[in-house]
């Protein structure tokens, strides 16, 4: 194990990390009850009802299940892409550090006016870069807009299609052979999305994940774009610390043949006058290690493993820094599956589980939107 | 190591006597000062302490109310009045004990979850109050809710008691007990 401090302190100490085990009483917490399902019960009886009766129903359901409240239980998504997407097809998506918004569901989007829409977008987009800059001749019309669907990227079959936008520079010169760079990437998804999928009307199509790369103009015009278009809503979608640390657990817990990357944790203390910020890296098997020795039935991930895995951590920590990790906020979590900052960046390392990543990065945003 | 009882000291003649233990100082200390501000029939005294067991050589007046304050957006608040809570008698959590909860406006700062602090606020019977105590308005309405609730366990409103309260709250929260 490596520790880091930053901030002019310099500090660096080889230690030799073995596994811990930790005691914690836990909470006299009620029998744990797998999370009831609202959708199943939902569909007997309210097969006519209108999407405002079946949200009320769900809304009123989680609302009398909500105390007393069991521990959280989450199931890791071990499962692999489907079958009809090729992993060459998706491999862009790797490696790019991606901002995440959360987005409500669109208004009359159709799947077959992508061409209409790529249009549409592209006259826009130049019409605003042209508006009130004369000065600029030439360096913004040669752009194009693609739409296209990212087949695959969905976790059941009941969730719609990906859509993938790409803004890409036009060749100069028709004569010249090289390929269209792309300026500004943005895709939709919905990853088992039942939740949201149930509650809206077939008008629309629930598309509550958006990841963007590029520049920040192009990601505020494309998604006036949307907004006046499709009469939806974009709001930046943060991560707190709380959520950066199930995702520490759920990615250590995943199954990897090689790890490509240290496990890292970058903590922010408040203090003044700047902030300083603890970085923290673990040898990758040492910290699978730890966790399969918290963890305990396989295929599920439970509120107290997580706790105790960051518990764990945080006390080996204080042993030989004498710094209460707890009372830090958690700020970036890496792994080699993937790397997430609390300011909603993500970067998805591993293909086998992009679908796990977007899954647990598609609850959050539905949670931003309800 | 010394246990905090509700009832091993004399009350004072029209004092009611409010502990806030919490990890944050500068919260505790702007949660007080509202406090005293508010007017209110009995006379009011605020004790701030960081954490359980007290030391034993200061000479002070019987706690009336206990109110423990976590700061949503520290793992380190929780942990410490989870150890707090060691030290304190049972018939503290008769209706002379609460939990505050702070920051639950902010999402993205916070480390702990909401549903964590209801769980340990429902397996000590006790009712847990949310607030923003950053917030200058949210900070003086809990400031008034909890010299209520401090006159109340105090003795010093005729007809309701301690445990009446903590039945009042108890109904609107968790229906079903028998749960646990």
């Amino acid at each position: 194990m490596r520790s880091a401090l930053g901030g002019g302190l310099g500090l660096q100490l080889e230690l030799h990390f073995s596994a811990m085990q930790k005691t914690m009483d836990p909470y006299d917490a009620p029998e744990s009850t797998p999370r009831q399902h609202p959708s199943c019960s939902l569909k007997e009886y309210f097969l006519a009802a209108t999407p405002l009766q079946r949200r009320l129903e769900s809304v009123r359901k989680q609302a009398t299940s909500f105390v007393p409240t069991p521990p959280r239980r989450r199931i890791p998504q071990r499962s692999q892409l489907q079958e009809d997407v090729d992993p060459q097809k998706v491999a862009f998506l790797l490696h790019k550090q991606w901002t995440l918004y959360s987005l409500t569901p669109l208004y009359k989007f159709s799947y077959t006016n992508l061409k209409e829409y790529s249009r549409l977008l592209s006259a826009f987009i130049t019409a605003e870069k042209q508006k009130g800059l004369a000065v600029e001749v030439g360096e913004d019309c040669n752009i194009k807009v693609v739409f296209s669907t990212l087949l695959g990227v969905k976790g059941t079959q009941s969730d719609p299609e990906a859509v993938l936008v790409q803004i890409l520079s036009k060749p100069q010169l028709p004569s010249e052979d090289r390929e269209a760079k792309a300026l500004w990437t943005g895709w939709f998804c919905c990853v088992f999305g039942d939740g949201l999928l149930e509650t809206v009307s077939e008008d629309f199509t629930c598309l509550p994940l958006f990841l963007a790369n590029g520049a920040e103009s192009n990601t505020a015009i494309i998604g006036t774009w949307f907004q006046k278009t499709f009469d939806c809503y974009f709001s930046p979608l943060a991560i707190n610390a709380f959520n950066l640390s199930w995702m520490a657990a759920m990615w250590t817990a995943c199954k990897m043949d090689r790890y490509v990357a240290a496990t890292e944790f970058l903590w922010s203390v408040p203090c003044s006058p700047q902030s300083l910020d603890i970085s923290y890296a673990i040898h990758p098997e040492d910290a699978k290690a730890l966790w399969d020795s918290v963890h305990r039935t396989p295929g599920e991930v439970t509120q107290e493993e997580v706790d105790l895995f960051m518990d764990c951590l945080s006390s080996h920590f204080y042993r030989h820094f004498r710094i209460h990790l707890s009372a830090t906020r958690l700020v970036r979590v890496s792994t080699s599956v993937a790397s997430a900052h609390t300011d909603g960046k993500i970067k998805i390392i591993c293909h086998k589980y992009l679908i796990g990543v977007l899954a647990y990065l598609t609850e959050l945003a539905i949670f931003q939107i309800e | 190591m010394s246990v905090l009882r509700p009832l091993d000291k004399l009350p004072g003649l029209n004092t009611a006597t409010v502990l806030l233990v919490g990890a944050d100082d500068a919260l505790l200390q702007q949660l007080a000062d509202s406090m005293l501000k508010t007017d209110c029939a009995s006379e009011l005294r605020v004790h701030l302490a960081r954490s359980l067991p007290l030391p034993s050589n200061v000479n002070r007046p019987r706690v009336d109310l206990l109110v423990f304050v976590i700061n949503l957006h520290s793992k380190y608040s929780l942990q410490s009045v989870e150890k707090s809570l060691h030290h304190v008698d049972a018939s503290f959590f008769l209706g002379k004990a609460c939990f505050l909860a702070t920051g639950a406006g902010r999402e993205n700062l916070c480390s702990v979850h909401r549903n964590t602090v209801v769980r340990l606020a429902h397996t000590y019977r006790s009712p847990v109050l949310f607030c923003d105590l950053e917030v200058e308005g949210s900070r003086a309405a809990m400031a008034q809710r909890l010299a209520r609730m401090l006159q109340i366990s105090a003795g010093h409103v005729p007809g309701v008691s301690a445990m009446s309260l903590l039945s009042l709250l108890r109904s609107s929260e968790s229906p079903s007990l028998e749960d646990l």
